[in-house]
């Protein structure tokens, strides 16, 4: 296969035309897209580099068969991908919930536009509950919530090999900021780096003939029985539950002593970390707490840096109303550290807010 | 006593088959194993159905097999097929599948002249959730959502998907209707719609009309009757596009 980065390089691009070159070189066979704002430039940049690397692209009728046209080509093998917003990730909570119930490897960036409904093209991170639990599912998904490109690159390549190592829908949750913001990174060939790219196998169209060298494959999404569902719920639960330790990834500083701990995901913790900077200068005590990993979450690890730390109080900071707050309780239920929020729902967080809110409730 | 041939691509296991006594599914399925069988892709074929009856076919082949959404089996298809062109993709639907809920995938699928297989079976209701109105119900017609007859001022005139697909496709494209009440042909239409398929032309589509005594709430009859005198004055059986010509099929 040809080389899509042969030395590592300084860039400078823009998130989706990032995600465009991490998916070629984590070896990405196929995308399956349908325009939406802000991801449309994946699309773009994919479909003018894909051809030069022999990938394929299909602009389909909706998200709807986007998203199961990635599941069948995942079933028969191939290294497949989608990206939307919004009311497509709405649509696309059907195929995403029957890769969860079948296993099928996909992969899916989600670059979260304002809501409710069409809301606007612009940015927000509204899309947490949707894209972790959304659907008639459990939730059986790995999301992993970006804030640099470096980490758009990283994480997508990380999220193909995820997905075809463990079989679960993987997503790649970034926003309208990180889709059209230009920023540097490095571009790297991840073999070189030692990180080998996961192999990929068909669910059907096995070789060899039906009835001498195998049997027929029938994959089976739909049950006769309740206690036939319980049971393929509670293993998919329990396989779940086991692969937990070793996909949680979370980013920590400052908390050993932090009256006060910070807790943002995705973009909005670049504007944390800078607030819990400024506040420390000032001679305030904060810490500094974010999720990479929404799916599975970092609940252990927070709890213990609440406790290390003796933390009064915890400020959640999120562009929405809630929804990183109402996953983050259920995940530390019992914690008696007292809450506080703030909510901006589909517009941008920088450090001064952050600050203001601090400052208000110490 | 002459025992009739099974398939050899038929999975025996999952024998006797689930359809209701009377319902056409089974005659269809026999027909396409015989094809598959005669056309030796049983090895190659992946076979795809919706949710609804058609999805008691799921375990019908000794053939890799597939389940979906309602309507979603045509890009599940399509999504393997662009994949993987050299394996034989057969999607297998109901009516509501493919002409209401799926659409827009059978639609854009055949505008795309994706080189999918797809098999509807057309029995004028929604048999698995209980009988109610489909799009080919016909006008008149007694559904658990049109109890007093299908009022086409309400609910509009049945859709008649070959004609529209033979409209949308470009050549290349194979088009045909048949019924269950005429086993040869309906055998030479889907061998021509997987034939289409191998050779790489394009889209190949068959509708199936066939019968659902359960819901007609018919007996053996009356069920042969309203298939052959009711359904296909509506929707005339036949090959509507086909890239073999007249008498290129046999």
């Amino acid at each position: 296969m040809l080389k899509v980065v042969e030395e590592t390089k300084k860039a400078f691009l823009t998130g989706n035309e990032t995600i465009a070159w991490a998916a070629l070189a984590a070896g990405a066979d196929i995308m399956f897209g349908y325009p939406i704002t802000p991801q449309n430039e994946v699309m773009h940049y994919w479909t003018r580099l894909a051809p030069k690397y022999g990938r394929d692209f299909l602009q389909t009728e909706d998200e709807i068969s986007a998203g199961f046209t990635v599941c069948g080509a995942v079933q028969a093998g191939k290294k497949a991908f989608t990206a939307t917003a919004g009311p497509g990730n709405v649509l696309m909570q059907e195929p995403f919930g029957m890769a969860e119930a079948m296993r099928l490897p996909i992969f899916a960036v989600i670059q979260q536009r304002g809501g409710p409904s069409s809301g606007t093209v612009v940015y927000s991170q509204q899309e947490v509950a949707l894209t972790t639990y959304g659907g008639n599912g459990e939730g059986f998904r790995i999301v992993y919530s970006t804030a640099t490109h470096q980490e758009i690159y990283d994480y997508t390549i990380k999220g193909f090999n995820v997905a075809w190592k463990y079989r679960w829908p993987t997503f790649l949750l970034g926003d309208g900021y990180q889709a059209k913001m230009r920023e540097p990174l490095e571009m790297y060939d991840p073999e070189e780096r030692g990180i080998k790219l996961e192999p990929t196998y068909p669910l059907v169209g096995l070789p060899g003939k039906i009835g001498e060298d195998r049997e027929p494959q029938h994959l089976c999404n739909i049950y006769s029985l309740e206690e036939e569902l319980y049971d393929v719920v509670t293993r998919l639960a329990a396989e779940y539950e086991k692969i937990v330790p070793e996909l949680i990834e979370w980013q920590e500083h400052s908390c050993e002593d932090a009256d006060i701990i910070i807790l943002t995901h995705g973009i909005v913790s670049r504007a944390a970390d800078d607030a819990v900077k400024a506040l420390r200068a000032q001679g305030i005590k904060a810490g500094y707490f974010r999720p990479i990993t929404l799916r599975p979450y970092p609940a252990q690890q927070l709890r213990e840096a609440i406790a290390k730390s003796g933390a009064k109080k915890l400020l959640i900071a999120e562009s929405s109303y809630g929804q990183f707050e109402r996953l983050t309780k259920q995940e530390i239920y019992g914690e008696t550290i007292k809450i506080e929020t703030l909510y901006m729902p589909g517009v941008g967080i920088v450090d001064y807010d952050i600050i203001n809110k601090v400052k208000s409730v110490l | 006593m002459i025992t009739p041939a099974i398939p050899k691509s038929w999975y025996l296991p999952s024998k006797p088959h689930k359809f209701c006594p009377g319902c056409g599914h089974g005659i269809v399925l026999k027909a396409l194993g015989e094809v598959i069988d005669e056309l030796e892709i049983q090895d190659k074929t992946v076979f795809g159905c919706d949710i609804g009856c058609s999805l008691l076919s799921w375990n019908f082949f000794a053939c890799d097999s597939t389940q979906t959404h309602h309507g979603r089996t045509t890009p599940v298809m399509v999504g393997i097929k662009r994949a993987r062109p050299e394996l034989i993709t057969i999607g297998y639907m109901g009516d509501g599948g493919g002409y209401s809920i799926g659409s827009q995938h059978l639609l854009n699928s055949a505008v795309r002249n994706e080189k999918v297989t797809l098999i509807l079976v057309n029995n004028t209701n929604y048999g698995m959730t209980g009988g109610q109105m489909a799009p080919t119900t016909l006008p008149g017609q007694k559904t658990e959502t049109t109890p007093y007859g299908r009022d086409p001022e309400k609910t509009g005139y049945p859709t008649k998907g070959p004609e529209f697909l033979a409209e949308l496709t470009p050549e290349g494209a194979y088009i045909a209707r048949a019924t269950v009440s005429k086993y040869k042909q309906l055998k030479r239409f889907l061998k021509n719609a997987l034939r289409n398929q191998m050779e790489g032309n394009g889209f190949s589509f068959v509708e199936v009309l066939s019968t659902c005594p359960t819901n007609w709430r018919t007996n053996a009859q009356q069920t042969w009757h309203f298939l052959e005198e009711e359904m296909e004055p509506v929707f005339p059986v036949g090959e509507l596009k086909s890239p073999f010509g007249k008498g290129g099929d046999k």
